[in-house]
């Protein structure tokens, strides 16, 4: 009966991501050109890779620019909500009213409404200096590292505006903490401080997960992406070279790369499980083969036993009859 | 005793270390005064380009070349607004973003409720598999399933209409489907087992207890997911582009966002012919922006309630 119920999905999920996916695998070793008589597939092997690699010059260098982007504004984003989530749950007036402006972001950010504040200066504020935090910074630590720090805070007001979401899962989160778990540790004479690293972080720990995934697909399907609209551009440019295989061999690429960020977030911030629970696991694990390679020495018996009846009922075996001739 | 030593006494050190960093009851004044300067300084940081466009958007080109004024126009010039409104056919446009937002987020509720609930509900083979999948299909990037889908919809001959937004929805697979579906999936689990067994033993079926026990229960699922999908694919200009316009033939289909980022083309071609007094300037484009998202902002001010707690009461965080 579940089965109805999911189908719809099943039968969108072949069809829309599942098939997409393994066409654009194949599509990606094809040179592939529209032409008035129908489209023509080249086996051009590894080629539209090494064309990316080596004869554009810009795919590469805005591959890297998004990963290191990423990688930086992600824990940003991601503890700054945390902040603001914090002293949004303690005992403040006027908390809807805040509420509010750290939520309106969410609701009119969108690639056109972005370009245009960015273009017209609307996104940085004139008062904080970079130029000033650069030079302060390039005392003390290598040119380029002192650089993406600086331009970090000229798109303050971009990552801020990219947290709304997070800070209510975060909010959210923290009002269903055991509010018990406070009082126990003040009564043993916990600080604020040490509450929070002994109780909050561990218990929304899932959540600091959840917002990081989050903020990686946010920020690698946002328009703000150089990438993906390199791919657009490629899909539809009209040149030799280019064309579907090659916006599928970019594609391909891309998703690797945010799928493995992704990853490298859960591998940082995932559950560990604990010994007790690792030995829990395994236990259960050898039980179960037990039980199983039981049932099978059960089984077997049960058949050997049928085998031998039905042999014995057909008379195969002759039993000795005494007769001294066998 | 002299005054100095009563206000030593009244004011000592420890009195004042408790009024500014407070106690464990009571949270001190410094403390408060800090997180509401933070809270303050974000907010107005938050506010600061909404600002800077609305007072753009009333100058009129004198304002704008003139340096003494930073913030406040010197009178407000609608002519800005009239003209970013005429070059993106601000009425036509703004009734078929509502189309394209609201079309799918109808098709998008039903079925992320029908697929949540079955996940939710009912234990079957290949539950856990499907439950990755779903995951790992909102991992995805949409890019690598674009360009076969692209050829999908140009095959079936739906590009450049609608259908290339609803279908998709239909079959579970809309803008951020993922999402919705373990919204519902989430919610559909909290509520008790007790009461779709005793509708069954009242007799109710499969889907009769859907429709009379679930869905009314789901209501704040509901709400969340009616907003934010409605949003998601009102600000989806991507997506928008390349499907439900087909970028290479003539579509009908266009919605603010997308004409907000085509702005400088179709205004200057409307200023060519003559329509338009002015000439593109940063204040017509910031007052075109403001009124793409003019819609979205009067939506959030009165839905502000529901946006803002729909987060909570729809368990997303329940995971």
């Amino acid at each position: 009966m579940g089965y109805l119920f999911v189908l719809p999905w099943i039968i969108g999920t072949l069809i829309f991501v599942l098939i997409p996916l393994g066409q654009s695998f194949y599509y990606m070793w094809y040179n592939i050109r529209i032409t008035p008589l129908g489209t023509k597939f080249n086996f051009v092997g590894t080629g539209n890779f090494t064309q990316i690699w080596l004869e554009n010059p810009e795919f590469p260098q805005q591959l890297v620019t998004y990963i290191w982007q990423t990688i930086v504004e992600v824990p940003i984003i991601v503890v700054f909500a945390l902040i603001i989530a914090i002293m949004l749950n303690g005992k403040i007036k006027a908390k809807a009213f805040f509420r509010l402006i750290f939520f309106l972001p969410v609701i009119i950010v969108s690639g056109p409404v972005m370009n245009m504040l960015v273009s017209e200066g609307a996104s940085t504020i004139p008062a904080m200096n970079t130029q000033a935090v650069i030079s302060a910074l390039d005392a003390f630590l290598p040119t380029a590292v002192a650089t993406s720090i600086g331009e970090l805070f000229g798109n303050m007001i971009m990552i801020l505006w990219y947290s709304g979401v997070q800070i209510l899962i975060f909010l959210s989160a923290l009002q269903k903490v055991d509010p018990s778990l406070y009082e126990a540790a003040k009564m043993d004479g916990g600080s604020a401080w040490e509450c929070f690293w002994k109780i909050t972080l561990p218990t929304i720990k899932n959540f600091i997960l959840l917002n990081a995934v989050y903020t990686v697909i946010f920020l690698s399907s946002n328009e703000q992406n150089q990438l993906i609209n390199m791919i657009k551009n490629a899909m539809f440019s009209g040149t030799k070279e280019k064309g579907y295989g090659y916006a599928s061999a970019m594609a391909w690429m891309y998703s690797i790369v945010v799928t493995l960020i992704v990853l490298l977030f859960f591998l940082i911030l995932g559950n560990k499980r604990d010994v007790y629970d690792r030995m829990v696991a395994k236990r259960k694990r050898m039980l179960k083969r037990e039980a199983r390679l039981a049932k099978r020495i059960e089984r077997r018996g049960a058949r050997n036993v049928r085998k031998l009846e039905r042999a014995r009922r057909s008379h195969k075996y002759k039993t000795y009859d005494g007769s001294g001739d066998y | 005793m002299t005054a100095a030593e009563t206000i030593k006494k009244v004011f000592t050190k420890e009195k004042l270390h408790r009024f500014i960093f407070g106690t464990r009851e009571k949270q001190g004044v410094g403390k408060m005064i800090v997180i509401y300067a933070l809270l303050i300084c974000i907010g107005f940081v938050y506010l600061y380009p909404m600002f800077y466009m609305i007072s753009t958007s009333f100058m009129s080109r004198d304002d704008l070349l003139d340096t003494s004024v930073k913030w406040l126009p010197s009178q407000f010039y609608f002519q800005n607004y009239i003209d970013a409104g005429r070059s993106m056919d601000f009425f036509v446009s703004l009734l078929k973003g509502i189309v394209i937002a609201g079309l799918p987020t109808l098709c998008n509720i039903v079925i992320c409720m029908l697929v949540g609930y079955g996940f939710a509900r009912y234990d079957f083979k290949g539950k856990k598999i499907m439950m990755g999948l779903l995951i790992f299909s909102y991992i995805l990037p949409s890019q690598v399933t674009m360009i076969p889908t692209y050829v999908l919809y140009n095959n079936m001959g739906i590009l450049g209409t609608i259908l290339t937004f609803v279908i998709p929805a239909l079959f579970g697979n809309g803008l951020n489907a993922p999402i919705f579906i373990l919204i519902f999936y989430q919610f559909f689990r909290q509520i008790p087992k007790v009461l779709t067994e005793a509708a069954a033993i009242d007799g109710a079926g499969h889907f009769r207890t859907f429709f009379r026990i679930a869905v009314p229960s789901a209501i704040p699922a509901i709400v969340t997911v009616v907003l934010f999908s409605f949003v998601w694919y009102w600000n989806e200009s991507y997506l928008t582009e390349l499907y439900v316009q087909g970028l290479a033939s003539k579509s009908i289909w266009t919605n603010l966002v997308v004409q907000l980022k085509n702005f400088d083309q179709s205004f200057n071609t409307r200023a060519t012919v003559g329509d338009t007094a002015t000439s593109l300037n940063e204040s017509v484009r910031m007052a075109a922006t403001s009124i793409s998202i003019l819609p979205l902002l009067i939506m959030y001010l009165i839905l502000q309630k529901q946006f803002v707690e729909s987060i909570d009461r729809a368990g997303i965080t329940g995971e």
